[in-house]
């Protein structure tokens, strides 16, 4: 499991940090002083568990957690009792450990964790779809049924009483409607950005004004359809 | 009998590691007196809340080294500043005083 540590008090980091490396499969990745920072970081990297001091001045534990839209498994550090009624008002917090963390306890924690990861599996609404197994959909070419993986689906487009769909590795033509497949896709994946055209959200390279860049397909952005697209971006 | 600061929690933390626990001794030495210091600079300024915030930081330092009465104390103060009081505040200097002090000689 890969982890972070964020507190203000280089001691506590320390104590954490020395707690993890007598465990085995614990990996400390990074450490922050502070919560801005490691949003950053976890912006661009995918975490198991957060340690996190609750109790931080400007930017606090509570407001990281308020702010980060898929949080990883949270486990709060703190000096204080008080907060850990609140604490658990957040789904994404695990557990609560209580300065100075003893060996006895944070193996109980790890413990925790584990368990909660197991009932949550990577392929969980947590966590992102592009990856997990069995979501599929079968089309008919010719009566095969052709296996199709979501994440590698890239463009959806209407031709008439036909859709196109392109994947990574190659093109289909089914007898079917944007409309009938559109039901079948994850929403979190899938956008329908113009009337005859379904993106895979996930393989945007770039925007500009009125198309969207997939791979080397140039896809329409209706005037509609818009407002959702640009809702759904992660804009900095 | 009045509480002194030890190591227990540090060699239960460090075990046979020794480099650890050299390190984290340093830690403590260095981090420390900034914080008393950052503690002080509020205090003459009369900034309650940062002076709350500070104490709070600073109290985790005396569990760390087995100060659990002052720990106790520091809990009580914290709430002090954050109401406006400054009751326990001799009590929580002559605490860092000897923390200072021990830290000076491990």
């Amino acid at each position: 499991m890969n982890c972070i540590i964020i507190d203000d008090e280089v001691a506590a980091r320390a104590i954490v940090r020395k707690l993890c490396s007598n465990l085995p499969n614990i990996d400390v990745i990074e450490e922050f002083d502070n919560a801005i920072e490691a949003i950053k970081f976890l912006n661009h990297q995918d975490i198991d568990i957060v340690f996190l001091d609750i109790h931080m001045p400007g930017f606090s534990g509570v407001d990281f957690v308020q702010t980060l839209k898929s949080p990883p498994k949270i486990v709060l550090t703190t000096s204080d009792t008080q907060f850990g009624i609140a604490a658990y008002e957040y789904e994404c917090i695990v557990d609560y450990l209580v300065k100075p963390i003893t060996l006895e306890r944070f193996e109980k924690c790890i413990q925790k964790v584990k368990n909660t990861l197991v009932q949550q599996p990577k392929n969980s609404p947590e966590r992102t779809e592009e990856t997990s197994v069995g979501e599929d959909l079968y089309i008919n070419i010719d009566r095969r049924l052709i296996k199709l993986k979501f994440h590698e689906i890239l463009v959806i487009e209407a031709k008439g009483d036909y859709i196109d769909i392109k994947t990574e590795k190659e093109g289909f033509r089914v007898h079917n409607t944007l409309k009938k497949i559109k039901e079948k896709l994850p929403d979190k994946l899938f956008l329908q950005i113009h009337r005859s055209y379904i993106i895979n959200f996930t393989k945007i390279i770039d925007i500009e004004d009125n198309s969207v860049l997939i791979e080397k397909n140039v896809v329409p952005i209706s005037r509609s359809n818009r407002p959702e697209l640009m809702r759904r971006l992660n804009l900095l | 009998m009045t509480e002194q600061p030890n190591l227990e929690y540090i060699n239960q933390l460090s075990g046979d590691d020794m480099d650890f626990k050299q390190q984290f001794i340093t830690i403590l030495k260095e981090e420390f007196p900034l914080e008393k210091e950052v503690y002080y600079d509020h205090v003459e300024n009369a900034r309650l809340k940062q002076t709350a915030d500070i104490v709070h930081k600073i109290k985790h330092k005396f569990n760390i080294l087995g100060l659990h009465n002052s720990y106790e104390v520091a809990v009580r103060y914290e709430k002090e500043l954050l109401e406006g009081r400054t009751n326990s505040e001799t009590e929580f200097k002559s605490i860092l005083k000897k923390v200072e002090t021990y830290l000076d000689i491990i």
